[in-house]
Order: C-alpha cells, then structure tokens, then sequence
C-alpha cells in the first residue's frame, strides 16, 4: 500500500543477503521522498543493514531454507521497520556489552548495539527473532 | 573477462604503507573477505600501515572486525596502525562502540604519517 504520506509493505524474502539490501534500498528511496534528512538515512540504512545480517547470520544460521520477513510503514514522521528470523530466538539483555573490558577486541557483537543507538526505539519480541526498530523524522514540519 | 576492482590503491612513504579504500560502502562479506586479502599482505612486509577513509561514507560492524583483525597483526609484527580521513558520521560509529579509544585516529594522511617518525 503506498499514498504520498505513507507507505507498508511486509515482505517475506529467501534470506539471501543480497536480496535484503535490494528491499533496505527500497526502503531508503521511499524514505528519502518523505525528505528525511542525511543523517536519518543514515541512521536507518545502518540499523537495517545490521538487522539483517543479524537474522540470517545468527538467527537463521544462514540456513538458506530459512526466510527473513521485513515489514516497514513509512509516514513523514516515523519509520518503523520489523525484521523477523526463522530461528529459535535469543535473549538481546543478555548480549555482553562489547565496549566493556575485553570484549572491546572481540571482531564481532557489536550490531544490536549500533542498532540501539542508531534508532529512537528498539523492541525484541519474546522469543527474540524479531526485531521492531523506529525513527522519528528529525526534520521540524 | 571478468573487471576486478581494485579494492585499494596503496603507496609508499617514509617508514609506512598508506592504503585507501575504494569503495564508497563496505558492507558484503565478499567485499570485506577482498579487503582482507587485499591489506594483509602489506601488513606482512611492512610494519606500519595508515588507513584512509576518504572515499568511504558507510560501512558495517563487520568492517570494524576487520580492522581489529588488521590492528592486532600489525601489533605481533611489532607495528603500528593509524587511521585517518574519516567522515564524522563514519567516525560516530567508533564512537558509539568506544573504538576510538582503541584506534589512533587523525584527520589526514599527513598528520597521521607524522605520528609515525
């Protein structure tokens, strides 16, 4: 469904990586046309792309048989995009902070972090194979 | 025939290679894999190395696991690792994971050389 003011898609892809960043890109042109600004962009490309490898490496054991679904509504004044894994879930609190200690030399584990940061508001599901992330639009109207 | 793209251009100066980066986002794991493949070996046969960002305006975390894959062969070869040339927003994301206090970063190729005499 897409007006001018506002577009939802929910779409169930084959997991591939690449076929992901094609709907990420989707997903940033229509933002791009509700004059998000640089840095909004910014902020929701990194998130995605972090999400989704997240899914496939981690939650979908990049099990190609498994699907990755991406749902997104666009309005000029919030994005909010949810991106589900077939796998069996994790517990995002008990992720160790990769700034802390040792971890800080650790090669990975930094994703949920730089999502977290990047957007206004971050939501697991229970089970922790979805992930619903929102941005406000930091444009004044 | 296939075009392979270079991934780097890279030169010599005083006591250290200076490796820039080509592509505008890095994001694949093919494309970090090539990367990978492309700076090792100059890590091997030269001990300091400088890192420029100039072209880059995005990346992933993945892209920060390289580097400190880079760092800490750099560190066993007894060397040194400076970046530089990153834009604010790239730079943002050290930040945000405390990177910063890990990597030596500087504004430009030239200040980043002279941390190196």
């Amino acid at each position: 469904m897409t007006s001018k003011a506002c577009t939802h898609e929910k779409i169930v892809s084959n997991g591939a990586i690449s076929e992901l960043r094609r709907i990420c890109a989707k997903i940033l042109c229509h933002t791009q046309n509700l004059e998000y600004s640089d840095d909004d962009l910014f902020a929701i490309q990194l998130a995605i792309e972090e999400a989704i490898v997240n899914a496939v490496k981690h939650g979908n054991k990049q099990d190609p048989a498994r699907d990755v679904i991406i749902e997104y509504d666009l309005t000029p004044e919030k994005v909010d995009i949810r991106v589900t894994d077939q796998g069996r879930g994790f517990d995002p609190d008990s992720l160790e902070d990769p700034r802390l200690g040792d971890n800080i030399y650790k090669t990975d584990g930094r994703g949920v972090l730089l999502i977290r940061s990047y957007m206004d508001s971050v939501e697991y599901n229970e089970l922790g194979n979805s992930v619903r992330m929102t941005k406000f639009n930091s444009k004044p109207r | 025939m296939e075009e392979v793209k270079p991934r780097i251009s890279v030169y010599y100066a005083q006591n250290a290679s200076v490796v820039t980066l080509a592509d505008e986002k890095i994001l694949d794991d093919e494309d970090i894999k090539a990367l990978e493949d492309s700076i090792m070996p100059l890590i091997d046969s030269a001990v300091n190395l400088v890192i420029d960002f100039s072209n880059v305006c995005f990346l992933s975390s993945a892209v920060l696991g390289l580097l400190i894959r880079i760092s800490k062969r750099i560190n066993e070869n007894k060397g040194r690792l400076k970046l530089c040339c990153i834009s604010p927003r790239i730079y943002d994301i050290f930040k945000i994971t405390r990177l910063d206090e890990i990597f030596e970063i500087y504004p430009d190729v030239k200040k980043a050389m002279q941390t190196l005499k």
